[in-house]
């Protein structure tokens, strides 16, 4: 426990004298509230209005959900696919790696025509292919793991090709499946964020941002981002608390 | 359960039987002949050591009794069938150098593994592998995890593994090759108690000269390039059977006399290329050696 407060205490107290320093300077500079507001204006912001800040949240943290789950579940089993089937492996990797390099935020406009501008869904998609593809890549990697002291084991044990694959082959993928996931979740939240500035329905932390500001609202803008950021960790810190659990006797 | 149709396999006639085997591989730098002409029998319960400098192609011998490699030509029967079928059938147990563990599988678990993917029952499956931990004495450490264990209680751990299935044959690689010299003759000992509690043949893949002449019955002495048996060392006459040895014969003058049999047998194969009376050349290719090379093969 005393290790625990020792690791953490320094990063905090950090933390504090930066947000301090921040509300030092604002003050005595007269900084103005559209260049930066105080951190005391942004916390104002944030306890009256949090209600408001929890529903867009949701709104967010919901679609980015939804987006985390597909494409970890579609990045987990192409990658099963590919790594079964040689064809299909050389088929994608080319597109997976053009995947990556697409800012796939910037496809969120064009979904948006496509699947009319009051549905979620265009978000959805984003955060889903934005997660599939670390998924997708670590699980592939992951999935080649096996060494041969063990395959040699499996074939001698005569063990068929779902027996290898239960027994040995995901088992080992496991903790680069969970480092894809774990990449994943804060990505997923980033990019159902990003596409609300698009446009489609309003209501996410993201819409409520561009409003704000539109609005010359600086210190509300901020509070939304507050928010963002918290959820955005939550994300992270749930995934790495899900890793740490399910890879407790798993050591790489 | 087919746990107990493995008592019923056969224990007459020949565990392994090798004949004319041969094997090439093809690599870029060209063909390797890893096998040459190779005939070997083990019988039921025998303990025959395969040993020879690196590149003899023991391993691979090993490999292709366990199906794991295919041979280029020549036969390969394990109590009768063909290397294949009893490897679909389980006839064989097998324990490498590493032990092959599975992490994130519990001791008992990964003993169990075999029998797992055999369909045999949970209640059967823990019934044996509290019998076999009870065997290589690791009782306590049923419910930890590999990386909690030592390298020497780890292939303690394989080779109660190898048994599960109640094999009569091993086939080993190596597998006290990473350990300690203590931690190796301790392992020694306790496989000669298991073999002789189990009856089962053994095929043991080593480079230790005195390791092969404390386990086995019959040594068979390989030399490389092609990989050859150059000679079959019967330690048996001298020592009796392997498989009622104890410690105390390691400082019986019997073992210095199986352990400098071997040697010789082994130091004969690695000088075969130049002098006919290979034994006497006990010394590496040095100095002195490349004089001896001139002075009998004057090119």
């Amino acid at each position: 426990m005393s290790t625990i407060a020792r690791r953490a205490l320094p990063p905090l107290a950090l933390g504090a004298v930066v947000i301090l320093l921040w509300q030092v300077l604002v003050v005595a500079l007269d900084i103005n509230a559209y260049v930066l507001p105080s951190p005391a204006a942004i916390l104002t912001q944030v306890t009256s209005y949090a209600p408001i800040l929890i529903g867009a949240a949701i709104v967010t943290g919901t679609n980015a959900l939804i987006g985390l789950v597909v494409g970890t579940v579609l990045g987990i089993v192409l990658a099963l696919v590919a790594v079964s089937s040689r064809v299909f492996d050389e088929l994608t990797g080319p597109l997976v790696a053009a995947l990556a390099v697409i800012p796939i935020v910037a496809l969120a406009p064009v979904l948006y025509t496509m699947y009319g501008a009051d549905v979620q869904l265009a978000r959805q998609v984003v955060a889903g292919v934005s997660v599939f593809v670390p998924v997708f890549i670590n699980t592939l990697r992951g999935l080649r793991q096996t060494t041969p002291v063990h395959r040699d084991l499996m074939r001698a044990y005569a063990a068929g090709r779902w027996q290898m694959m239960r027994t040995l082959t995901l088992p080992t993928a496991r903790p680069f499946i969970f480092t894809g996931v774990r990449i994943a979740s804060s990505l997923s939240v980033i990019a159902a964020l990003v596409a609300e500035y698009f446009g489609g329905p309003r209501g996410g932390l993201g819409t409520f941002i561009t409003s704000s500001v539109s609005q010359s609202d600086y210190a509300r803008a901020w509070s939304y981002v507050v928010a963002s950021i918290l959820l955005g960790l939550i994300f992270y810190v749930v995934a790495l608390g899900i890793e740490v659990f399910a890879l407790r006797h798993q050591r790489t | 359960m087919s746990s107990g149709r493995k008592n019923a396999a056969p224990t007459t006639g020949a565990a392994v039987s090798v004949g004319r085997l041969d094997k090439v591989f093809d690599t870029k730098g060209g063909t390797v002949h890893a096998l040459q002409g190779i005939d070997v029998e083990v019988a039921a319960g025998e303990f025959v050591s395969l040993i020879g400098p690196s590149g003899c192609g023991k391993s691979t011998l090993l490999r292709i009794i366990a199906d794991l490699e295919q041979p280029t030509g020549g036969t390969v029967t394990v109590f009768g069938k063909d290397a294949r079928r009893a490897r679909l059938d389980q006839d064989y147990g097998i324990a490498f150098q590493q032990s092959g563990l599975l992490g994130w599988r519990t001791i008992a678990a990964n003993i169990e593994l075999p029998l797992e993917l055999h369909g045999v029952g949970a209640r059967d499956r823990h019934a044996r592998s509290a019998e076999l931990l009870d065997l290589v004495g690791l009782t306590e450490f049923a419910d930890r995890f590999p990386d909690q264990l030592s390298g020497g209680m780890q292939q303690r751990v394989a080779i109660a593994r190898s048994l599960a299935e109640r094999p009569n044959l091993l086939l080993m690689d190596e597998p006290f090759g990473a350990l300690d010299e203590m931690t190796r003759e301790r392992m020694q000992t306790e496989l000669v108690r298991i073999c002789a509690e189990t009856g089962a043949a053994v095929v043991f893949v080593t480079h230790s000269i005195p390791e092969a002449a404390f386990l086995s019955d019959r040594v068979v002495v390989m030399s490389p390039r092609p990989g050859r048996i150059q000679r079959v060392v019967d330690v048996d006459v001298d020592l009796g059977p392997a498989h009622e040895r104890t410690d105390a014969l390691r400082e019986d003058r019997r073992f210095f006399g199986a352990v400098t049999a071997i040697r010789e047998a082994l130091h004969a194969g690695s000088a075969s290329a130049g002098t006919p009376d290979g034994a006497q050349r006990i010394t590496g290719p040095t100095g002195p050696d490349d004089r001896h090379d001139r002075l009998t093969e004057p090119a």
